[in-house]
């Protein structure tokens, strides 16, 4: 391993050459938005909010799954970068049908904070208003697939830390959906664990206990670093472990 | 099996072939058998039989023989006269009389002189159209194999890899990235197990220089893929192909079983300690198949989606083990290289894009088929001297290329060089291969509508930006297609285009938007001509309701669209 430096939005900063730029960004107190990545899980670099800009290159680049090099230059707040962010959210207020008002995770949601984040007031482009299915026979928990912003943070936390694998996703596109086992109803998935842990990492309230009113579900994913840092070999966690 | 052996097969199948009296070959390829060609061949193997002429002519299905258009094509072997459109009455007539009278069937006959066939340089195509699809004698017989049995008994991995550098070859699945290069940083990475892979997941509308290459000439696939696996230090292949390619399929099934046969695939090749195999994978369908980190997931058997990039798959691929990617045509490239040396292949084309280049010509276009050219012929040449030009009564509009991940070529630049740098100055892309050629009936707005429809519809979903950009992108076209569409519409489809270019996670989506920006580039007026036009506006109140006609309302409309109002 070695250590090296460069410049984050003009700070000199040091790393070592196997951290993220997301790594040492958070280090520092530089805030890079993100929503599908998790502290804990594998990073996938799918919802592109992340992206930063490299000195040298017109390319952006995730700064969850780029590594650091010597001497570079990173930008993550020029004005090209936000609008890209704002345009990202926007286009996930569109897709899905989230109705922040009845929702159960209403001012502890991840999707809303990034709307107020980047300032997105309204949609400029038409809601598709999907039929999607809501799930609820598990006995504990709800998926409201109107809801999912499709970060697959449930899959892979499902997959790599407990284990399980019940999440998936079906369908292409837009089209897209996370199912359970051979999509069949939550409560008749033989694999399901009922631990918990996909509801707990789910952004918004697409995942969620039953029993819990409007605005009363606050979600907690610290349990994972926990987790992580006590399995002491990580070297059977397959890490390529998405879907 | 040495190289001796193969000489002696090799000679064999000459000395059969020469006791032949003459050979008709029938074009096997998908287009010719979807219009008929298997009857044709029925129909010649009758006629011939009933002149008790089976034993001295051959009747042989080939590969493409590149007009595809005027199919059924039927080649006699002895003069090398091409027939078009040859249906079960003419292959009757063409053994009557071409064969057993001397006498052309004129009306069938192909003019062979004709730009067509004597601009083209075949490469990759050499032996389409010229042998046998099915059989490796024929292959060997072409000199097939030689390269390999060189490279296993004579050359070094390095060397290898340094003779393909010197070419100048250029990946042709469509980014160009060298060739050599990338073998040499599989070859670096150390592990104990590596792979070589092709990816023959052609699926751009309208190409089909893949298809036409594996149905036509499947061994030369075989042995440029061992070449490879022997310069990068891999012992397994994969061509992972389409489902819709059947036939090329069962002939790359059938190619592998006669070489494995031969022992020119499986363990100790040519008597040395190379061990090389190859295995098919049948894509199920998906575009985003094509991508390669999509591609290596759906060989492992898992969903077909594209991972950020690094790690390149040279040095993480299959299994995470170091992998080779090459494209069909590509691995077609290596045997003539290895045979002819570098120098002669660098010599083909431009200085930065050697070789010749395979299109599929489709559209509006006299000679729709399959083509190869040296690199860096201008555009001009291919559609107005190889392609015939448009039909008659038509002008030419636009080319595109790189299906829908590509751009539309206007007029005016007609006379570009066809190479990778060139396409790009344009905001098109050389891409696989296929060229679509459109004529003044194409309405732009519609065409780049059907590119963002197949992306929308092949978007894997993985990414926000492909995934629901693409659907309003497509829905801003549709809006402004039929006629509903404002400038504040226009202005949200370019800056949403820009935005999933810019951010998205993999190749489709990066280039999704490509048809769309490029046709509005060169053809910006027919958006502008579909926006609706907005009511004039007329103030309220009025100091002199006479004075508020259309000539001089400046404050209506601020300077935008100030034709527009009538």
């Amino acid at each position: 391993m070695a250590i090296l430096t460069l410049t984050i939005d003009g700070e000199q900063l040091s790393a070592n050459d196997d951290e993220t730029l997301l790594e040492i960004a958070r280090q520092h107190d530089i805030a890079i938005p993100t929503l599908c990545h998790l502290e804990g899980l594998s990073d996938v670099g799918s919802c592109r909010l992340c992206l930063v800009e490299i000195e040298g290159s017109q390319k952006l680049f995730p700064a969850c799954t780029t590594r650091a090099q010597e001497g570079m230059v990173v930008r993550t707040k020029t004005e090209r970068l936000q609008r890209n962010r704002r345009m990202i959210i926007e286009l996930l207020a569109s897709e899905g049908n989230h109705q922040c008002a009845v929702c159960v995770v209403n001012n502890h949601c991840e999707l809303q904070n990034l709307a107020y984040e980047v300032g997105l007031t309204h949609t400029r482009y038409p809601y598709l208003y999907p039929k999607k299915r809501l799930d609820a026979s598990h006995p504990d928990f709800i998926i409201d697939r109107n809801r999912c912003v499709l970060c697959t943070r449930c899959v892979r936390v499902c997959h790599e830390v407990e284990g399980a694998h019940v999440w998936d996703i079906a369908q292409r596109g837009i089209h897209c959906e996370i199912i359970s086992d051979m999509d069949q109803p939550w409560g008749t998935s033989p694999s399901c664990t009922s631990c918990g842990k996909c509801v707990l990492v789910c952004p918004t309230g697409a995942l969620i206990a039953k029993g819990e009113n409007v605005a009363e579900m606050e979600k907690k994913t610290d349990f994972l670093k926990y987790i992580v840092t006590a399995r002491v070999k990580r070297e059977w966690i397959n890490t390529d472990g998405e879907e | 099996m040495t190289t001796e052996d193969l000489h002696e097969l090799a000679e064999k199948e000459t000395d059969r072939q020469r006791q032949l009296r003459d050979r008709i070959l029938y074009c096997a390829a998908a287009g010719c058998v979807s219009c008929g060609s298997h009857a044709t061949r029925d129909a010649i193997k009758k006629a011939l039989k009933e002149r008790n002429l089976e034993k001295e002519v051959e009747v042989l299905g080939t590969g493409c023989m590149g007009l595809c258009g005027e199919g059924p094509l039927v080649k006699i072997s002895s003069d090398g006269s091409v027939y078009e459109r040859v249906d079960e009455e003419t292959g009757r007539r063409i053994v009557e009389e071409h064969l057993c009278e001397g006498r052309k069937v004129g009306a069938h006959l192909i003019d062979t002189s004709q730009p067509f066939f004597s601009s083209q340089q075949k490469i990759v195509l050499e032996h389409c159209g010229k042998i046998n699809a099915e059989s490796i004698d024929e292959y060997i017989a072409a000199g097939g194999y030689g390269a390999l049995a060189r490279v296993v008994t004579e050359m070094q991995p390095q060397d290898v890899i340094e003779e393909i550098r010197k070419s100048g070859l250029r990946g042709r699945g469509g980014a160009g990235y060298p060739t050599g290069l990338k073998w040499g940083i599989v070859r670096k990475a150390k592990s104990e197990q590596k792979y070589a892979v092709c990816n023959a997941d052609e699926g751009d509308p309208g190409a089909f220089m893949d298809r036409s290459v594996l149905e036509g000439d499947p061994h030369r696939i075989l042995e440029g893929m061992a070449i490879a696996g022997y310069a990068v230090g891999a012992n397994q292949g994969y061509i992972y192909i389409r489902a819709e390619y059947p036939l090329a399929i069962e002939r790359l099934k059938l190619a592998i079983k006669q070489a494995e046969r031969l022992g020119l695939l499986g363990n100790r090749i040519f008597e040395s300690d190379f061990n090389f195999r190859i295995d098919l994978r049948i894509g199920a369908g998906a575009f985003v198949c094509g991508e390669e980190t999509a591609l290596l997931r759906s060989i492992q058997g898992r969903r077909g989606r594209p991972r950020p990039r690094p790690p390149y798959p040279s040095e993480v691929g299959l299994w995470g083990m170091p992998t080779l990617i090459n494209n069909v045509e590509t691995y077609a490239n290596v045997a003539p290289i290895i045979n002819r040396g570098s120098a002669w292949f660098a010599g083909i084309g431009t200085p930065k894009s050697t070789g010749t280049k395979v299109f599929a010509l489709a559209g509006a276009i006299r000679n729709t088929g399959l083509i190869e050219v040296p690199m860096g012929i201008p555009l001009r040449n291919i559609i107005f001297d190889i392609g015939g030009g448009t039909p008659e009564g038509t002008e030419f509009k636009a080319a595109q290329t790189g299906g829908p991940s590509g751009g539309c070529i206007p007029a005016e630049h007609l006379d570009l060089p066809v190479d990778y740098e060139s396409l790009a100055t344009v905001g098109s892309i050389m891409g696989s291969g296929g060229l679509i050629v459109m004529d003044s009936t194409s309405n732009m707005v519609e065409v780049a509508k059907y590119f963002m429809d197949f992306c929308m519809d092949e978007s894997c979903g993985k990414c926000i930006p492909c995934r629901v950009g693409t659907v309003h992108i497509y829905g801003l076209l549709d809006t402004i297609s039929r006629g509903k569409g404002t400038t504040d519409d226009l202005a949200l489809l370019e800056e949403l285009c820009v935005m999933v270019k810019e951010t998205s996670l993999c190749g489709l989506g990066q280039s999704a938007s490509n048809p769309v920006l490029s046709t509005l580039k060169f053809f910006r007026h027919e958006y502008t001509d579909l926006l609706s036009k907005p009511e004039s506006f007329v103030p309220s109140v009025s100091p002199d309701p006479a004075s508020a006609g259309p000539a001089d309302g400046p404050a209506a409309n601020d300077g935008h669209d100030s034709t527009t109002h009538a």
